[in-house]
């Protein structure tokens, strides 16, 4: 792993710089049928689609100016497709 | 054996210099390398093969193949064929068990040879299973390269720097050179490297490292380049390849012999050295540069025998003929030709490996007769012969006549036999054949026996070179020394701004995660523990985690982070919380004071400071509330005065009111304290009276001064365990694993199910569905004994749990501690065992605190 990152604040940066926080996943939430299911939750806190191709997932620029972003990445290549800020939301994820 | 001066001799000759080898010195001139001066002074078998012990010379003379390799000045594997002559130093011999042309394990290549095929160990050393370490002993000794110097690691310092290029050349042969002063000619930025010895010569606009190797291309166009004892981590726009080609060993019986070496040895002998490389010589060359060698070997006084010229007669019958490990004679179809001297070379083969890694594909070029790269990757340029330009075709099949061995690799003594057999066991594949032979695995690695090795294999099994293809190219092309990988030898530790002040006081420091702590200043930890019971002590807790968030969302933001509430904490107040992952698990712990409507101040454990801000800031980017957070860990130090006589002794050094109505158990207040700006939370995690004064790091010497001056007694890490475990205090990692939940650890009270979400509450609302397996518990030792940490605990003679913290407390008269237990066997007064030292020992489950039950004191 030597692939370069674009920070969307640096610039493009070597990958040691960053932290890894892993591919992007939809916490369940409650709704009018209830709460989720166990097997729900246990999905998204155990469970990882761990796809061979593009994947989004979230970086921090941990060594640097330590903002969280998002990025798509083929996992099998390390090419990076896009880098996006998040765009908050207090009900998903 | 020096011949006159020849034109672009690289050495002065009025410059004497003087080394030892062994017990002998050697004398040769500034320029030389250690090689060529051990040459010019008559040595000839530089080395012993890795497994056969077989003698070994100069065969490259460009710092690739393994047969110069010795130990100098302690450093093992140095190409002596490349490395620069140095006054004084100490050149030893390796892998040699007697003298260099008297090697008593050369004995494994007389009689060996039907014992030792390839594996043989693997299959042969396997019973008694016990044996094997002694075994291993003796292989270990028989075969291998140098030995390492295990305090070589603190002898030499190797530094990493990151640099950036714009063009960064690989190579500087006369494309490289080119192709480096066009791009030069574009603007600055450009590199180039070059393995050396030859200098290159002053390029303008040219940053030219030499001698240096270019280590491999990883992705991102990441160029590590070995500088000696500087590693440069080379990211350039543009890379362009001008590593050449390299000339490819012959095939035949005694191909290795002392005596037997490439063109380009030969050649820089005589150009740039001066030697003269042998008296009689054959050559034996495929295309035009390794025939024309014939013409410097006649100037330089060697008298040539032959010239076979393999284009001509492709299929040859070929035989070096030895004495005392030396070539003597080459018999060319039957016909016995006496020399000391053969120059064979099958041919060039581009030195394709850097682009390979690069993601080149790498074809066979039928035409030619050797792999070239074909389609190139983004960014990456090739220049030169390693595109195959200039080559001639070749075509070599030397017969494999004659008894002797036929090296296909020289550094992993890997023969024709050895291929063949391995294909004859079914490693039916190119990949397969050269793990289980390790052929291209050693220090060469395949620079001379890739394109060797798959002719024999494709000639093996009837295929066509081009089906078979190369095998993988990985970094790094050439030798690296693991110094280098590892950069500067760093320990680092977090110092606290009292650190000087415990050493002083004679703390015993010891780790504690990052830092650096004092365990206990003391012999005796108990003593200081009676300190904080009866009188005053203080503790430097600058360790611990400190976030501030603020904005007018922060209460919203923690509210959602932790399990309990903090929008209803009153400003001023203080809570203790617990984070809990979305699986539900405990992750860290500390206390949260509310400083006024819109700041909090956060505490976390010592270890988790860093990964808190990380996952509070991770949440607040999937949220966005309206909140800042900024982790002032290292800014702000922290002493905790705790004991009977902590508000008398605090009161004395302030003018502001700390009487129990004015600072009340969990109140948090900004003080002047000694004239320092403090702020002070009122929290009790030993069990006494206590406060925790914040104040800036650089204020922190003088503060720890007035309270120590003041009569605190210092107290260390060990008190404060058993201090913490005397009241039941958990500690987050020590007592709680990542299984742990609130409701295990006996921490129901604290998560509210109410709220509308939390971090794990999903989780939380499941577990609450439930009865846990297993309980955190206290327990208190029947016969004063101390269990270890991490004890088992038996029940009915089954393993049932587990002891995370023990500790022999004075105050409450027995041996405590913590203790995970299956939920039937956790009630009050529940007997278990221990297995302590193979002895079981009985222990009782005791809930609650051991000391201040109802915690009169911290809140007195």
């Amino acid at each position: 792993m030597s692939f370069l990152l674009s920070c969307p604040h640096c610039g493009p940066r070597p990958v040691d710089e960053y932290a890894f926080f892993g591919e992007v996943t939809r916490r369940p939430e409650k709704s009018e049928n209830g709460s989720p299911s166990l097997r729900e939750l246990t999905e998204y806190v155990y469970f990882r689609d761990n796809v061979a191709g593009p994947q989004r997932e979230w970086w921090q620029h941990r060594t640097g100016c330590g903002e969280w972003f998002l990025a798509e990445r083929d996992t099998r290549t390390n090419e990076v497709l896009s880098i996006t800020l998040p765009e908050p939301s207090r009900k998903h994820l | 054996m020096r011949i006159a001066q020849q034109s672009g001799e690289r050495i002065d000759r009025d410059r004497p210099v003087v080394f030892r080898f062994g017990e002998t010195r050697i004398g040769g001139y500034e320029g030389d390398t250690f090689g060529s001066a051990l040459y010019a002074a008559g040595l000839r078998t530089f080395s012993r093969s890795f497994k056969y012990h077989r003698t070994r010379g100069l065969y490259c003379c460009t710092g690739h193949c393994p047969n110069c390799m010795m130990t100098v000045d302690g450093v093992p594997n140095v190409r002596v064929c490349v490395e620069p002559l140095r006054e004084g130093a100490h050149v030893k011999e390796q892998n040699v068990w007697g003298k260099l042309d008297l090697d008593v394990l050369s004995i494994t290549d007389k009689v060996g040879g039907p014992f030792t095929p390839v594996g043989f160990y693997y299959r042969t050393m396997i019973r008694p299973r016990r044996a094997w370490p002694l075994y291993e002993k003796v292989l270990r000794n028989l075969a291998g390269l140098g030995r390492v110097d295990e305090r070589g690691g603190h002898s030499r310092r190797y530094d990493v720097e990151h640099r950036r290029a714009r063009v960064l050349v690989v190579g500087g042969s006369d494309a490289g050179r080119a192709a480096a002063l066009a791009a030069a000619r574009e603007g600055p930025g450009v590199v180039l490297v070059d393995e050396g010895p030859r200098r290159v010569s002053e390029l303008t606009g040219v940053e030219v490292l030499t001698p240096a190797r270019a280590l491999g291309i990883w992705e991102g166009g990441l160029v590590p380049v070995d500088c000696g004892t500087v590693l440069y981590r080379y990211r350039a726009e543009r890379i362009i390849v001008a590593t050449g080609a390299l000339e490819q060993p012959i095939v035949f019986p005694g191909n290795d012999l002392v005596g037997v070496m490439l063109p380009s040895a030969a050649r820089r002998l005589i150009r740039d050295f001066s030697i003269q490389p042998g008296e009689r010589a054959v050559v034996l060359g495929a295309d035009e540069p390794g025939l024309e060698v014939a013409d410097d070997l006649q100037e330089a006084g060697v008298a040539v025998q032959r010239v076979v010229d393999l284009r001509e007669t492709p299929v040859r019958e070929l035989e070096a003929q030895r004495r005392r490990g030396r070539v003597r004679a080459l018999l060319v179809d039957g016909e016995e030709v006496a020399c000391d001297l053969v120059v064979a070379s099958g041919g060039r083969q581009p030195a394709y490996s850097l682009l390979a890694q690069a993601g080149a594909r790498v074809e066979f070029d039928s035409e030619l007769g050797v792999f070239v790269p074909t389609t190139l990757p983004p960014g990456v340029e090739a220049v030169g012969t390693v595109t195959g330009e200039g080559l001639q075709k070749i075509d070599v099949r030397p017969k494999h006549a004659g008894r002797g061995k036929c090296f296909v690799c020289i550094c992993e003594d890997v023969t024709t036999k050895d291929v063949k057999r391995a294909i004859a066991e079914g490693f039916d594949s190119i990949e397969l054949a050269k793990r289980y032979t390790t052929v291209t695995m050693g220090p060469c690695q395949g620079k001379l026996c890739q394109l060797a090795s798959i002719r024999l294999y494709a000639q093996e099994v009837r295929a066509y070179e081009s089906d078979l293809g190369t095998t993988t190219a990985r970094p790094p092309w050439s030798p690296v020394e693991m110094g280098l990988l590892a950069g500067r030898h760093f320990e680092p530790a977090r110092r606290t701004s009292l650190h000087f002040r415990h050493e002083e006081a004679g703390a015993r420091m010891q780790w504690a995660g990052p830092w650096k702590r004092p365990y206990a200043y003391g012999e005796r930890p108990e003593d200081e523990v009676r300190a904080v019971h009866e009188s005053l002590g203080v503790i430097d807790v600058s360790t611990l985690g400190k976030i501030l968030v603020e904005g007018p969302e922060a209460a919203a933001l923690l509210e959602r982070l932790y399990p309990n509430r903090f929008a209803d904490l009153r400003p001023g107040r203080i809570r203790y919380g617990v984070l809990t992952s979305d699986g539900g698990r405990i992750m860290d712990d500390g206390t949260i004071g509310r400083l006024s409507e819109e700041l909090y101040y956060v505490t976390t454990t010592s270890t988790g400071a860093d990964s808190v801000t990380a996952w509070f800031e991770w949440w607040n980017a999937v949220w966005g509330y309206e909140a800042e957070i900024v982790n002032v860990t290292g800014a702000l130090a922290a002493l905790n005065l705790a004991g009977p006589q902590a508000r008398e002794a605090l009161q004395r050094l302030t003018e502001d009111d700390v009487s129990d109505e004015a600072l009340k158990y969990l109140d948090a207040k900004p003080l002047e304290v000694a004239g320092i700006p403090c702020l002070a939370l009122r929290i009790g995690f030993v069990g006494e009276l206590g406060y925790e004064l914040h104040c800036p790091s650089p204020a922190a010497e003088f503060l720890w001064d007035r309270l120590v001056g003041d009569g605190a007694r210092p107290f260390g890490l060990e008190p404060q365990r058993i201090l913490r475990l005397e009241k039941g205090h958990v500690i987050v990692g020590q007592d709680t694993d990542s299984e742990s939940n609130l409701l295990s650890a006996a921490m129901s009270w604290l998560p509210k199910l109410d709220k509308d979400d939390f971090v794990g509450k999903l989780a939380v609302e499941h577990f609450a569905e439930r009865e846990p397996l297993e309980r955190l518990v206290g327990f208190v030792m029947e016969d004063g004994v101390v269990p270890a940490e991490g004890a088992q605990i038996v029940i009915e003679g089954y393993p049932a749990g587990r002891i995370t913290s023990a500790r022999r407390s004075e105050a409450v008269g027995s041996v405590i501690g913590l203790a995970w237990l299956p939920v039937e066997r956790a009630d009050d007064g529940t007997r278990f065992e221990v297995r302590v030292d193979r002895r079981l020992l009985g222990g009782r489950v005791k809930s609650g605190p051991f000391y201040d039950v109802d915690g009169k004191r911290m809140r007195s």
